[in-house]
């Protein structure tokens, strides 16, 4: 039967250990579409709907992490406890596509098509997510920077599948904006995400580059200029966004022009720094 | 097809066999080709119209994006499900009334999303309702009398309970 | 007589749809969701190129595939290999050469959409690329090889009208630009065709705006009589223009009469933006006299709208656009140039609005450029300048149907302006929405105004005409007609002319169909006058029919009776008698054509009564701007709109919002980038269409002046709203950005870079 729908993560496991080529389906977002406009024919489906353990979440207060299932849809991150944990992940979540989408499409499905466009990789990326990646020899852990290795490309081996994210709960202020040319439902033509996390400041970005693009000039300055609350000062902020725009590589495209996506990334850097203030 | 399928949907309560089914067809095919029922239309074949909601679990989906064959052990929700006796619902009845119908090419999978939200939410913001049906193109109406709809089923319901 | 009272859903009530219970339940029945006993599949091979020559095609490897029943290419037409609505040079499949990217090659018929798909995958064709002609520019200057026997240039139209050399104290002039929309229905394409059982005929349903049109190409091509070729319009999932050309009903009904069984074609959505005709993009150069009190003295222009491969609609929308030149304004000289180009883009034709949503789009850029230099505003200066009845258009045409401008303007000027940004707005009220972008504090607010004419029915001499049937029996009536119910409500609105006319509640309407003459378009604004006029008139023969005969009935002469409420009566007797009675057993069956007024072709210098009749509206666009990003949210779109008469209010209303929200996506969203003839983005992923979240409020008010020529008063409503909505959105943009924005769509590129 070329459908399979285990019910647990070993038999999900079992069944890739033997179907190694098997196309792995979570919440069919990516995947439909691409069957549907007859640029992929499946021969063999994994389809993970049944398997309870990838749609649960939970939170470790002692060590203050958050683990989210890889096919947790985005709508349960939009509000609620995951959402006061994590608010730029709410924020992204909230961007996903249409409600339909995000009561279908989940984190697990960003990190396996692994689309610089993917609305919560910034979020992964900025917090240092770690990729809970099992299979039926063991199971591994890596972080973002190391799963996401190209456009579309991530370091998943065959017969590897992904269980999880666990990112740490909020410990400062965080934030994430994403440009879209409709006030709904969109992809993004370039997003940011930025969070004060134990004291330091973490920029990504999205749809700027072949990866997510974490700013380290831009941090590195941001943590000198910064105040022990986290706070810019307006020209700092400004310096802060110039950095990040400078670190963006983004394509003309389509959907929008490199200078145009520069340009974004300057603007919603600098006010992702100061969001929330009066500045 | 190469690689026939046989399997098992519940679809309004009601158990259907589907066989000789392409691997890749979606439920949306499914439901319109396969098991008569044309309620869900297709319009873009991405999730970017909402023409195809349907409730997968309660959940609110564009049936265009399941495998049809991975929706087994679900309970689904066409429009037709929605009042079985053939009249009309209290959302179906507004958008007929408020003129939020014209070609009506979206008009399912809006009064599926409508009745999603009110379940959900049953005194929706006007910015509550517009985010709610972000998911659905109506290409005709500009969406003036579907919001209208909205209203007077809020406010029927609401005088109702009061 | 007794006191008239106001009877349901007649004339001027918000009848509601006929069709709406069975549209919110799903059951209606649209073409893709019809089918039938055994039937195939069909589906369309397309080119890969925007301009290549056909070496070779191999069709061995598709027909190995099981399921494959028939495969068709221009070998397979046994008719007039090409059609199109004004020259036959579109070909049913390509021949030697194709000349545009999706243009057809092949066709196959097979068991299931996914064999379709696989079949198509196999047929190798082998082509030679060839340089496409991409840009408008070169077709005009003759520099670019022909692409097609009929040359690169479709169609060149002068007008020169007054004095050529006048000139005032203020010039302005700008070059602007519209970029390539797409009707996108939702309902895409789909036919389903079943061949006659002696093979020579085929009935198809199909969703299109003009049955009979459809047939007389299809049979053309088909080589049948047209007798021979029966069209049942499936349900419609919207049209807007997209819907006049030929898609797929002769692909349909070649592969029903191959395969002796029924076959159904559906396009994906992919497959619809390179199966219909799309609006033209077009370039705009115009230059604008005025004296110092902002008077229009003189207009010159030069419109450039990019045909692409195939001629269809183009010559009509080019004389559409040019002819429309000065907008709602008075203008006594006027020295005009308007190109239609072949290119090797995508095919364009009808959209909502044809033409004149380009020409409105410059004249009412020009407009704030003549209140800028005048030191005006930009209501003052449309007032100073607003047309009135009898004015004459620089075609030397006087305009004599109603033309409120000035009334249309005041009143849009007198809706309340919406309330400010709150301090604390919820950020789905700022542009960027759920993105979050912006607060409060970057979000700068502007104001914009647009005011159009639109031409209504079809110009130059083309003899318009519409028919209708009207069987009254025991007192109830059926409407027969061929008018394509595309969404726009006729099927609303011809049962209320009967209730009317003839004082029945119970009216239905019969199929639509090419069984009674053609109804014409469901386009141009025509058809509540066009097909109204003719239900109008078949019910008027029905009635006087009635009083013949209730009148012989009781020795009254028939001129003394009258519809009453659901009454015959005598006028000056007692006698009263309800139709039911009065039709007990008794059928009484008219057919009525309309035809509107002729009118003429246009001479070299585009001289001459080539419209019909004008419509007018006016908008005012309120939008909040994110300049550093640019972003837009539009808040509020105020309008008045010149109605003639609202025959059903609430059918008005919503042509009215659905046509804004279709101006909306070409003012700052919606667009077909093309590159080199390559569509790059034919998908709702990336053809943006406007959300619930991107909709305006929208304030309308009606002025209803009857137009003494309309069959009932009333003009047509559905392009005037779509047309001057996407200038005020735009001015409002630079109003809010202090910026010169010459193009539409309007990216957010143009705002902040």
């Amino acid at each position: 039967m070329p459908v399979h729908l285990p019910k647990n993560i070993a038999e999900a496991t079992q069944i890739l250990l033997e179907h190694p080529d098997a196309t792995l389906l979570g919440g069919g977002t990516d995947l439909m579409v691409e069957v549907n406009f007859n640029h992929r024919k499946p021969q063999t489906v994994l389809a993970l709907r049944h398997v309870p353990e990838l749609r649960d979440w939970s939170i470790d207060s002692n060590s203050g992490t958050v683990r989210i299932g890889a096919l947790v849809p985005y709508r349960e991150m939009e509000t609620g406890t995951l959402a006061s944990a994590l608010p730029a992940l709410a924020q992204a979540a909230r961007t996903v596509g249409s409600p339909q989408i995000r009561a279908a499409g989940s984190i697990g499905g960003n990190l396996g098509t692994c689309s610089p466009a993917g609305d919560s990789l910034p979020v992964l990326s900025a917090l240092d997510a770690t990729i809970h990646i099992v299979s039926a020899s063991g199971n591994r852990d890596v972080t973002f920077s190391e799963f996401m290795v190209g456009p579309k490309k991530n370091s998943l081996r065959p017969g590897e599948l992904i269980s999880a994210v666990s990112m740490p709960v909020q410990r400062g202020r965080q934030g994430y904006a994403k440009v879209g040319v409709r006030n709904a439902m969109v992809i993004s033509v370039a997003s940011a995400c930025f969070a004060f996390q134990d004291g330091t400041v973490r920029l990504a970005l999205g749809s700027v580059g072949p990866t997510i693009i974490r700013c380290s000039s831009a941090e590195q300055f941001a943590n000198g200029a910064i105040d022990r609350a986290g706070m810019f000062d307006r020209d700092s902020a400004r310096r802060f966004g110039e950095l990040a725009a400078g670190e963006s590589r983004p394509i003309d495209d389509h959907r929008s022009t490199a200078a145009y996506r520069r340009h974004a990334i300057g603007v919603l850097a600098e006010r992702l720094a100061l969001r929330g203030t009066q500045q | 097809m190469s690689s026939a399928e046989f399997y098992t949907l519940k679809v309004n309560g009601v158990e259907r066999q589907v066989s000789d089914a392409w691997v890749g067809e979606s439920l949306l095919y499914v439901l319109r080709e396969r098991l008569g029922l044309p309620g869900a239309k297709g319009a873009c074949e991405q999730g970017e119209c909402g023409s195809c909601t349907v409730f997968l679990d309660g959940a609110s989906v564009c049936s265009c994006l399941v495998l049809a064959a991975s929706a087994v052990e679900c309970e689904i929700a066409t429009v037709e499900g929605l009042n079985p006796d053939g009249t009309l619902t209290d959302v179906q009845e507004a958008f007929v009334t408020e003129g939020a119908v014209q070609c009506g090419f979206c008009t399912p999978g809006l009064v599926m999303a409508v009745h999603h939200l009110l379940e959900e939410n049953p005194q929706p913001s006007e910015l509550q309702v517009k985010e709610a049906l972000s998911g659905n193109i109506c290409r005709c109406t500009g969406y003036g009398r579907i919001f209208a709809a909205v209203e007077t089923v809020v406010n029927r319901r609401n005088g109702a309970s009061s | 007589m007794s006191t008239l009272k106001t009877r349901r859903d007649v004339l001027g009530t918000s009848a509601l749809r006929p069709d709406g219970a069975a549209k919110v339940k799903g059951d209606f029945a649209f073409t893709s969701d019809l089918n039938a006993e055994n039937m195939l599949w069909g589906a369309t091979l397309r080119s890969p190129h925007a301009h290549a020559r056909i070496l070779g095609i191999d069709l061995s490897a598709a027909w190995q595939i099981a399921g494959v029943e028939a495969i068709v290419t221009a070998d397979d037409v046994p008719g007039l290999p090409t059609y199109g609505l004004i020259s036959q040079d579109q070909p049913v499949f390509a021949r030697d050469v194709v000349r545009y990217m999706g243009e057809p090659i092949a066709a196959v018929a097979a068991d299931h959409p996914e064999t379709c798909r696989r079949a198509l995958a196999a047929i190798r064709v082998e082509f030679e690329v060839l340089p496409a002609l991409t840009d408008a520019e070169e077709a005009i200057a003759g520099t670019f090889a022909p692409i097609h026997p009929d040359g690169n240039l479709i169609r060149h139209q002068r007008i020169v009208h007054g004095d050529p050399e006048a000139t005032g104290p203020i010039v302005v002039e700008g070059t602007y630009e519209v970029g390539m929309q797409d009707q996108a229905f939702l309902g895409t394409e789909a036919a389903l065709g079943f061949p006659d059982h002696d093979g020579h005929g085929v009935e198809v349903h199909v969703a299109t705006q003009w049955l009979h049109e459809d047939q007389k190409q299809m049979a053309a091509c088909l080589g049948l009589e047209a007798n021979r070729v029966r069209l049942v319009l499936g349900g419609v999932g919207g049209a807007f223009g997209a819907r006049e050309d030929i898609s797929l009903q002769v692909h349909t009904a070649l592969l029903a009469l191959r395969t002796g069984r029924p076959v159904k074609m559906q396009y994906g959505r992919e497959e619809s933006f390179f199966g219909h005709v799309h609006r033209h993009p077009a370039k705009i150069w115009m230059r604008h006299h005025a004296d110092n009190d902002g008077r229009i003295i003189k207009i010159e222009a030069r419109f450039v709208f990019d045909g692409g491969a195939y001629a269809s609609t183009s010559s009509a929308v080019l004389i559409n656009g040019v002819t429309h030149t000065q907008g709602p304004y008075r203008c006594a000289n006027a020295v005009v140039d308007g190109y239609a180009v072949r290119t090797n883009n995508p095919p364009c034709g009808a959209m909502r609005g044809f033409g004149v949503v380009q020409a409105c789009f410059a004249h009412e850029g020009q407009m704030d450029k003549i209140a800028a230099a005048a030191g005006l505003d930009p209501v003052t200066v449309r007032l100073v300048n607003a047309m009135t009845t009898g004015d004459t258009l620089i075609t030397g045409q006087v305009v004599e149907s109603v033309a409120p401008v000035e009334r249309l303007i005041r009143e849009t000027d007198s809706i309340p302006m919406p309330p400010p940004l709150s301090e604390t707005p919820d950020e789905l009220e700022l542009p960027g929405g759920s993105g979050i972008t912006s607060e409060r504090r970057h979000i700068r607010r502007g104001v914009g105004w647009g005011v159009s004419i639109k031409n209504l029915m079809y110009s130059e001499g083309f003899d318009d005409y519409s028919t209708a049937r009207c069987t009254l029996t025991d007192g109830k009536v059926t409407l027969k007609f061929a008018t394509s119910e595309v969404g726009q409500g006729f099927v609303t609105l011809a049962p209320q002319i009967a209730r009317s006319v003839l004082g029945v509640d119970d009216v239905v309407c019969d199929t639509i169909d090419t069984n009674i003459g053609s109804a014409g378009s469901t386009s141009a604004s025509r058809q509540t006058w066009m097909s109204g006029g003719a239900v109008d008139g078949a019910c008027r023969l029905v009635r006087e029919r009635l009083f013949e005969r209730v009148g012989a009935e009781h020795g009254i002469d028939p001129i003394r009776l009258a519809i009453d409420d659901t009454d015959v009566v005598d006028t000056v007797g007692t006698l009263r008698i309800s139709v039911k009675d009065a039709t007990a057993g008794v059928t009484i069956s008219e057919e009525f054509e309309h035809h509107h007024r002729p009118t003429e072709d246009l001479d070299e210098n585009g001289q001459g009564n080539c419209h019909v009749a004008f419509a007018f509206v006016a908008h005012r666009a309120v939008v909040d701007v994110d300049p550093d990003l640019g972003l837009v949210k539009v808040v509020q779109i105020a309008t008045t709109q010149d109605v003639g008469r609202a025959l059903n209010p609430l059918s008005v209303l919503g042509q009215i919002e659905g046509g804004i929200a279709q101006g909306l996506g070409l003012a700052v969203m919606e667009e077909i980038i093309v590159d080199n003839g390559r569509v790059r983005n034919p998908s709702f992923t990336d053809y943006l269409l406007p959300t619930a979240l991107d909709a305006p409020d929208v304030v309308a008010r009606l002025v209803e002046e009857p137009d003494p020529q309309a069959p009932l008063g009333a003009k047509g409503v559905g392009e005037p709203p779509c047309i001057s909505v996407t200038p005020a959105i735009v001015a409002a943009i630079r109003n809010a950005v202090g910026r010169d924005i010459p193009r539409c769509p309007v990216r957010p590129q143009d705002i902040c870079l």
